[in-house]
């Protein structure tokens, strides 16, 4: 206990105390060099410490992870390509591939689109932050407690037992039979039912990161293009659409690298059965449940080989912004 | 083109804000109306009734011969400038004019042919493929202009179009949208809070107070005839002169000075009842320095505390009776800070107010 008071006092008072001195001393370093060279290195000397721990925590472990992906399950054996082989050959993996396409192309139509729709309506309305709270409420539920929230909305019970589930209940009183909502395999219907959980979460993102986008229009482009003769429609389709796109592109973007992370909903809700698995979840399994590191790390590789291009056009648009500025 | 009719119009914010208090007001077809006041008094609120992006509370609000209470912004046929411009910022300027009339389905080539002359007229030629990120202050200000003329509107409105410009390119453009007026003979109703402004632009001149409709005319009906204190106040520059006088026993007294006065202005005051209180309103540049021979005028002295040269003329402050007083005089007359002078005002240019009331006696 009292190890741990010690412990904790050091952190305190330690953290800040070599962070001050950390800065004390590179104040110290740049005495030393000519007046005018000191703006450009300073900055350097301040992203130091970020830069050492990004390097030790993210750069390492993927180097490791990259140098794995040639080596066999225990990590002795170099196999080449081997690892990828198996996963262009496997149809399992493939099937994941699939569905994160899946989850990739739908979960970000979802969620843009019913953001885009939600904070587009939500702003003509007199509560529009209480509505706000409301659809924004499910991305501060964990992931793992919506995907069992949702269970029960999926829930089903054979024909004549008594439906628990909301959906089966809310179809039994329109009179027709329990769907069993997670067991369809024909066109992806189970993968589909995960793709609304994850895009109820995150609508609620969108409809902010929209909402706000919204609001930093000047009103007097709506009046004027009103005068010019648009109607609503054409007043959203002419004006207020093309001012969201950059908006709209980043939410995108965020939603593609979130749904190609897809995990906890299929881990929690179907574990990957039935035709549902994803990367991530293939990965999971190779690793934790077959101890194939090998393998295991040439997935990562694959997912990071399919982030990478999705990064470099968001940073492409960050600089094409930042240029028109 | 059209007439535009306020018919008792108000218009209430919530909070018992009355911005527009019972308007009665006639545009002219083709006449150029600026609706002039101070910061707060409603224009901008009566110009977005008549756009329509205001639902008035009570009144009726007509566009020629239509009652328009009911009819939204984008069927009554009208343009608008904005304070802010409101160009479109993701459109190119010849997008920005084009908007409107693709709207209408007019064809490419009509569309073109309408673009490009606004475009020569407003010299905007060169810039016609930029983005108005790309563009100067007042080269937007005349793509917010371009954007409403190639619309070819009934009535255009437009919102202190010149605020955001700089001095010398103020003067420019309100040339160019006089002439621009000249050659369209679109009915126009303007607003500003500049009464330089007004006084050039306008064939006449509304001027609004806290919401209230306080004298309509021509700009020199408004110099010459203003209808209370407050227009004479705002119309003319430097501002008008007002002191307060006495009535006693059939004189006039300015503090111990007594006040000779002849014609109109002495059979008004005479007219009062004895003690009360009369507002004399005179023109810094009607002053002149009393030379003993002008018989037609009301004498008093002043002393000189302040002489702003301004070439060819001095704006002279000067103190008469415990009264500030401006007055415009040649610049050959060697006043001097300190001087003891004689002030006078032909009779003729003199104003006179109730000051309870504030209207104007004499005008
Ligand atoms: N949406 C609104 N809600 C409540 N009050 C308003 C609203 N719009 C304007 N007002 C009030 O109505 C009055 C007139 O405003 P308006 O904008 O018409 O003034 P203005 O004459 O255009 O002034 P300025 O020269 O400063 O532009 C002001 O007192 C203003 O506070
Ligand atoms: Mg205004």
């Amino acid at each position: 206990m009292t190890d741990k008071l010690i412990t904790a006092a050091i952190v305190v008072v330690g953290v800040p105390g070599v962070l001050i001195g950390y800065i004390w001393a590179t104040e110290q370093v740049l005495r030393i060099l000519p007046e005018r060279r000191r703006p450009a290195i300073r900055p350097w000397l301040w992203l130091a410490p970020a830069l050492a721990f990004l390097a030790l925590f993210l750069v390492y472990p993927m180097i490791g992870t990259i140098l794995r992906s040639f080596q066999d399950s225990l990590g002795k054996t170099f196999v080449g390509l081997d690892n990828f082989f198996w996963f262009f050959g496997s149809a399992d993996a493939l099937s994941a591939l699939k569905n994160n396409l899946l989850w990739l192309i739908f979960l970000t139509l979802f969620v843009v689109g019913f953001g885009l729709l939600v904070a587009v309506l939500v702003d003509k309305v007199k509560y529009e932050s209480f509505a706000k709270s409301v659809i924004f409420v499910p991305l501060a539920i964990s992931m793992v407690a919506a995907g069992v929230i949702w269970l029960y909305m999926y829930q089903y019970k054979p024909p004549g037992a008594v439906q628990t589930g909301t959906l089966n209940a809310a179809v039994g009183v329109a009179g027709l039979g329990p769907i069993p909502w997670l067991q369809i395999e024909d066109f992806s219907v189970n993968t589909f039912m995960l793709i609304i959980v994850m895009a109820w979460m995150w609508t609620g993102f969108a409809m902010v990161i929209i909402s706000a986008a919204l609001k930093g229009i000047n009103p007097e482009l709506m009046e004027a293009a009103r005068m010019d003769g648009a109607t609503e429609w054409q007043v959203f389709r002419g004006i207020v659409f093309p001012l969201l796109v950059p908006t709209l592109v980043v939410v995108s973007t965020t939603m593609i690298i979130t749904a190609l992370k897809a995990f906890d909903v299929v881990f929690t809700m179907t574990s990957g059965n039935l035709n549902t698995n994803v990367i991530a979840n293939e990965m999971y399994a190779e690793m934790f449940k077959f101890g194939q590191y090998g393998r295991a790390s040439a997935i990562a590789v694959v997912l990071l080989l399919a982030i990478i291009p999705i990064m470099f056009f968001n940073i492409g648009r960050f600089r094409a912004q930042e240029a028109v500025r | 083109m059209a007439t535009v009719t306020f018919d008792h119009v108000y218009k209430r914010f919530p909070g018992d804000v009355v911005a527009v208090n019972d308007l009665n007001l006639q545009v002219a077809d083709g006449e150029f109306l600026v609706l002039v006041g101070p910061s707060g008094c409603g224009k901008t609120t009566a110009l977005r009734c008549v756009a329509g992006l205001e639902t008035i509370s009570d009144g009726e609000l007509s566009i020629g011969d239509q009652v328009v209470n009911d009819v939204a912004p984008k069927d009554r046929d009208i343009a608008m400038v904005f304070q802010s411009y409101a160009l479109y910022p993701h459109m190119s300027v010849y997008d920005n004019m084009a908007f409107g009339l693709k709207l209408r389905k007019m064809s490419k080539t009509d569309i073109d042919a309408r673009v490009r002359e606004a475009a020569g007229i407003l010299g905007l030629d060169r810039y016609l493929d930029r983005k108005p990120k790309a563009l100067s202050g007042g080269q937007r200000q005349r793509v917010a202009l371009g954007r409403a003329i190639v619309r070819e509107p009934k009535v255009f409105l437009m919102d202190e179009p010149l605020s955001n410009l700089d001095a010398k390119l103020r003067v420019q453009t309100r040339a160019e949208i006089a002439r621009i007026h000249r050659r369209l003979g679109t009915t126009i109703v303007y607003v500003t809070h500049d009464q330089v402004e007004a006084m050039t632009m306008g064939d006449r001149i509304a001027v609004m107070k806290d919401g209230l409709l306080q004298q309509i005319g021509t700009p020199e009906e408004l110099y010459t005839h203003p209808a209370n204190l407050f227009v004479a106040g705002f119309i003319g520059s430097p501002a008008m002169n007002f002191v307060t006088v006495t009535t006693a026993g059939g004189e006039l007294m300015m503090g111990e000075t007594k006040l000779s006065l002849g014609g109109e202005p002495a059979r008004v005051a005479a007219a009062q009842t004895p003690g009360k209180n009369l507002t004399i309103g005179f023109r810094p540049e009607h002053l002149v320095l009393a030379n003993g021979s002008d018989g037609q005028a009301m004498r008093f002295p002043a002393v000189v505390d302040v002489v702003e040269y301004l070439g060819n003329e001095e704006l002279i402050h000067a103190r008469a009776e415990g009264n500030d007083i401006v007055a415009l005089l040649p610049s050959d007359r060697k006043v001097k800070a300190g001087d003891n002078v004689e002030l006078a005002v032909p009779l003729d240019r003199l104003f006179v107010f109730d000051p309870e009331t504030e209207k104007a006696l004499v005008s």
